[in-house]
C-alpha cells in the first residue's frame, strides 16, 4: 500500500491560523502551513515560538482565534471525530496512568476511539507494544517505567492503528542512542508505507536525517517552509583551507574574487561565491601555497536554522 | 492486507482509509462502543489505590458505630424519637439490620460526600493534570462522550461507596446484634426478607442523593487543571451547605439546597411509605444534575486543552 501522493494534495493545510492568549499575546500569528501528503515534515522553532500551540490547534485541542485548519480532508476542530482516528499523535511528551500497566494504558486509549473494533483490540494493543519493543514489560505498571519506556509507550499509542498522519512532538526525547535509531527507522518505514509524518524536534541532525520537508517558526510566525535542500541552499557552503601560508592564500583568494575572507589560527576561510572549488585549489597550489587540507564545508541545517531564527539564547515573548 | 482493500479509496492517503469507511456506520453501533470506554473508566476509578483506601475507610464506619453501640451504649438514654426524626441508633441494639440504616445516616452528611467530592473533583481535572486528557481527546474520545463517561464513572462510585457502607454494616450488624423481624418507625413489624428489600431501596436512595453533588464536582473539575483544587472546592461546597443548613435565618433557601432531602430515605422505614419527600429529593438531585451537567458540558466543549 503506497500513498497516492497526487500533486497538490496536502495532509495538513492551515490558512491564516492565529491564536491569541489574553488581549495582546499572539502565540501564533497568521500561519499558512502546507504539509504535503506522503512527506516527512520537520517542524522547527526555538522554545516559545508557537510550535506547541500550533500542534494543539492542528489536533483540535485548542480553538484558533482566527484562521482555519484542514487536517487530511476535514476541517478542524469540526471534523475531529472523522479525522482523528486516522491520526496518531505524541504531543509534548507521553502521559499515562501510573497505576495501570502499559497494556491497560493502551487498551484505554484504543477504547477511547469510538471507531475502533473492540473484538480486535487486544491484537492491536499487542502489535503496538511489539512495534516499540515493550512486549516484555507490558504487564508492568507504567509508574515503574523509565523515561525511555514511557516515551515508547507514548509512541505505541500513536501506532495503535495504521495511520494516515502521525504528529510526533519530540519523539526521541529521553531515548538512548539505540532507541533513537529504532524510532528513526520506524519513522522511515512508516513514511515508506505512505504515512505522512509531521515531526517536531529540536534535534536538527535528526530532522536532517529523516525529513524531506521542513518549516521554521519564530515568534509565532512561519519564517520559511520548503524542502530540506532548499532551506540548506539558503546558506552557502564555506571554503576552509588549512595552510601555514595564510597571507599568500588570502592574496590568491582575493584575486580570484572570493568574499568574506577570514584568517583563522591554522588557515583561511572564505565564501567561494562564484568559484569552482577545483579552480581555487589549483590556483592556490600554483601560487606555492602549501595546502594541508581543502574543504568545502556544506552548511548544516543547524547553520540554516540559526541564520533564520537568530543566535539569541533567551526566550523571547 | 484485508478484504476492505477493495473499497474505493476516497481519501488522499491510504494506510487508514479502510477505517474511514467504518466511521460512517458509527451511529448504528453506539452502545457497544460506549461500553468499551465505560469499562475502561470503571477500571480507572476502581483500580486506583486511592479508591480502595476510601472504600476501606467507608467500610470502617459501620464497624466503629457497631462496636460503639454494642460495647459502650448504655441503652435508650438519648432523647425520645418524637417529631418523626429518624432515630435508628436505639433500634440497632434490638436488630442488627438497623445498623445498615444507622450507618448510612451517619455516613451521608459528611463521609460519603467527601469521597464523592474527591472522585468527582478529580474526574476531568485529574486527567488534565496528568496530560492524559489530551491523548483521550486526540484518540478521539469526543468531548461530550468523555464527559458522559466520566459522570457515569462518578455515579458508579457513588453507588459503590453506598453499598460498601451498607454491606459492611450488614456484616457487622449480623455479627454483633440479633437479627429478626424489623420493627418500623410507624410501629408495624416486617419480615427480614421485606426489610432486606427496603435496605436495598434505602441504599439506592442514598446513592441517588449523591448525584447532585457528583454533578457539581464534575463541573468544578472542568474549570481547573489542578485536581486538588477541584476536590477541595467540591468538599467545600458540602461544608458550606451544611453551615447554611445550620442557620435558621436562612430557612428560605433551605429547600433549594441539594442536601435538604438527604434524610428522606428514612421514610422507607414507614408503612405505608410516604413518597413525597423521596420524590422531592430525587427531583432536587435531577435539577442539580441538569444545571451543573449543562454547565460542565458548556465548559468542556469550549475549553482549550493546554496541558
Amino acid at each position: 500500500m503506497t500513498a497516492s501522493t497526487a500533486v497538490g494534495t496536502a495532509a495538513i493545510r492551515t490558512e491564516g491560523l492565529s491564536k491569541r492568549y489574553g488581549r495582546d499575546r499572539l502565540a501564533v500569528d497568521g500561519l499558512d502551513l502546507i504539509v504535503p501528503a506522503g512527506s516527512v515534515f520537520g517542524f522547527l522553532g526555538p522554545n516559545g515560538s508557537g510550535k506547541t500551540t500550533t500542534i494543539r490547534m492542528l489536533l483540535g485541542l485548542i480553538r484558533p482565534s482566527s484562521g482555519s485548519v484542514t487536517l487530511l480532508d476535514g476541517p478542524m476542530p469540526g471534523a475531529v471525530g472523522q479525522v482523528l482516528p486516522r491520526v496518531g499523535a505524541l504531543i509534548e511528551g507521553p502521559a499515562h496512568y501510573g497505576f495501570l500497566t502499559g497494556r491497560q494504558n493502551l487498551d484505554r486509549l484504543d477504547a477511547a476511539d469510538p471507531t475502533s473494533d473492540p473484538r480486535t483490540r487486544d491484537a492491536r494493543v499487542d502489535e503496538a507494544l511489539a512495534k516499540v519493543g515493550l512486549t516484555a514489560v507490558a504487564g508492568r505498571k507504567a509508574r515503574a517505567y523509565s523515561l525511555g519506556m514511557k516515551q515508547r509507550l507514548g509512541i505505541a499509542s500513536a501506532l495503535l492503528r495504521p495511520r494516515d498522519l502521525l504528529v510526533l512532538d519530540e519523539p526521541t526525547n529521553g531515548l538512548d542512542p539505540q532507541g533513537m535509531r529504532e524510532i528513526r527507522t520506524l519513522i522511515r518505514g512508516l513514511a515508506a508505507d505512505g504515512t505522512t509524518v509531521f515531526l517536531s524536534s529540536h534535534l536538527l541532525d535528526e530532522i536532517e536525517q529523516v525529513c524531506t520537508d521542513v518549516a521554521v517558526m519564530s515568534h509565532g510566525k512561519l519564517i520559511t517552509q520548503g524542502t530540506v535542500e532548499s532551506l540548506r541552499a539558503g546558506t552557502r557552503a564555506r571554503l576552509v583551507v588549512t595552510t601555514p601560508d595564510a597571507e599568500a592564500a588570502v592574496v590568491v583568494l582575493d584575486r580570484l574574487g572570493a568574499t568574506d575572507i577570514v584568517t583563522t589560527r591554522d588557515g583561511v576561510e572564505a565564501d567561494p561565491a562564484p568559484l569552482e572549488p577545483d579552480e581555487v585549489c589549483a590556483a592556490l597550489v600554483r601560487a606555492d601555497v602549501r595546502v594541508r587540507s581543502f574543504t568545502l564545508a556544506r552548511p548544516s541545517l543547524e547553520d540554516a536554522f540559526v541564520a533564520l531564527t537568530g543566535e539569541g539564547f533567551d526566550v523571547t515573548d | 492486507m484485508s478484504p476492505t482493500d477493495a473499497l474505493p479509496k476516497t481519501g488522499v492517503l491510504s494506510p487508514a482509509f479502510r477505517y474511514a469507511a467504518g466511521t460512517e456506520a458509527f451511529g448504528s453501533e453506539r452502545l457497544p462502543r460506549l461500553h468499551g470506554l465505560m469499562r475502561s473508566e470503571l477500571r480507572l476509578v476502581f483500580l486506583r489505590p486511592r479508591t480502595a483506601a476510601m472504600l476501606g475507610f467507608l467500610a470502617f464506619v459501620p464497624v466503629m458505630l457497631g462496636v460503639a453501640l454494642r460495647y459502650f451504649h448504655d441503652g435508650g438514654s438519648s432523647g425520645g424519637n418524637g417529631g418523626g426524626t429518624v432515630d435508628f441508633v436505639n433500634q440497632v441494639t434490638g436488630n442488627g439490620l438497623f445498623l445498615v440504616f444507622a450507618s448510612l445516616a451517619a455516613a451521608l452528611p459528611f463521609f460519603l460526600p467527601m469521597t464523592v467530592g474527591v472522585v468527582a473533583g478529580d474526574s476531568i481535572a485529574g486527567e488534565a493534570h496528568a496530560g492524559t486528557l489530551r491523548y483521550l481527546l486526540v484518540a478521539p474520545a469526543g468531548r461530550t462522550r468523555l464527559l458522559s463517561v466520566k459522570f457515569a464513572g462518578v455515579l458508579a462510585f457513588c453507588l459503590a461507596a453506598t453499598l460498601t457502607v451498607a454491606l459492611s454494616a450488614l456484616v457487622v450488624g449480623a455479627a454483633l446484634f440479633p437479627m429478626g423481624d424489623v420493627p418500623l418507625l410507624t410501629g408495624d413489624t416486617i419480615s427480614m426478607g421485606e426489610a432486606s428489600w427496603r435496605a436495598v431501596l434505602i441504599a439506592l436512595c442514598v446513592a441517588a442523593s449523591l448525584v447532585g453533588l457528583a454533578a457539581i464536582g464534575l463541573f468544578v473539575s472542568t474549570l481547573t487543571t489542578v485536581p486538588v483544587a477541584a476536590m477541595a472546592t467540591t468538599v467545600g461546597v458540602v461544608i458550606v451547605t451544611a453551615i447554611l443548613t445550620g442557620i435558621p435565618q436562612l430557612s428560605a433557601i433551605h429547600p433549594w439546597l441539594f442536601t435538604d432531602g438527604w434524610m428522606s430515605f428514612g421514610d422507607l422505614l414507614r408503612n405505608p411509605i410516604p413518597t413525597d419527600e423521596i420524590v422531592r429529593n430525587l427531583g432536587i438531585q435531577a435539577a442539580y444534575t441538569a444545571i451543573f451537567g449543562a454547565a460542565a458540558w458548556a465548559r468542556m466543549t469550549e475549553r482549550d486543552i493546554t496541558t
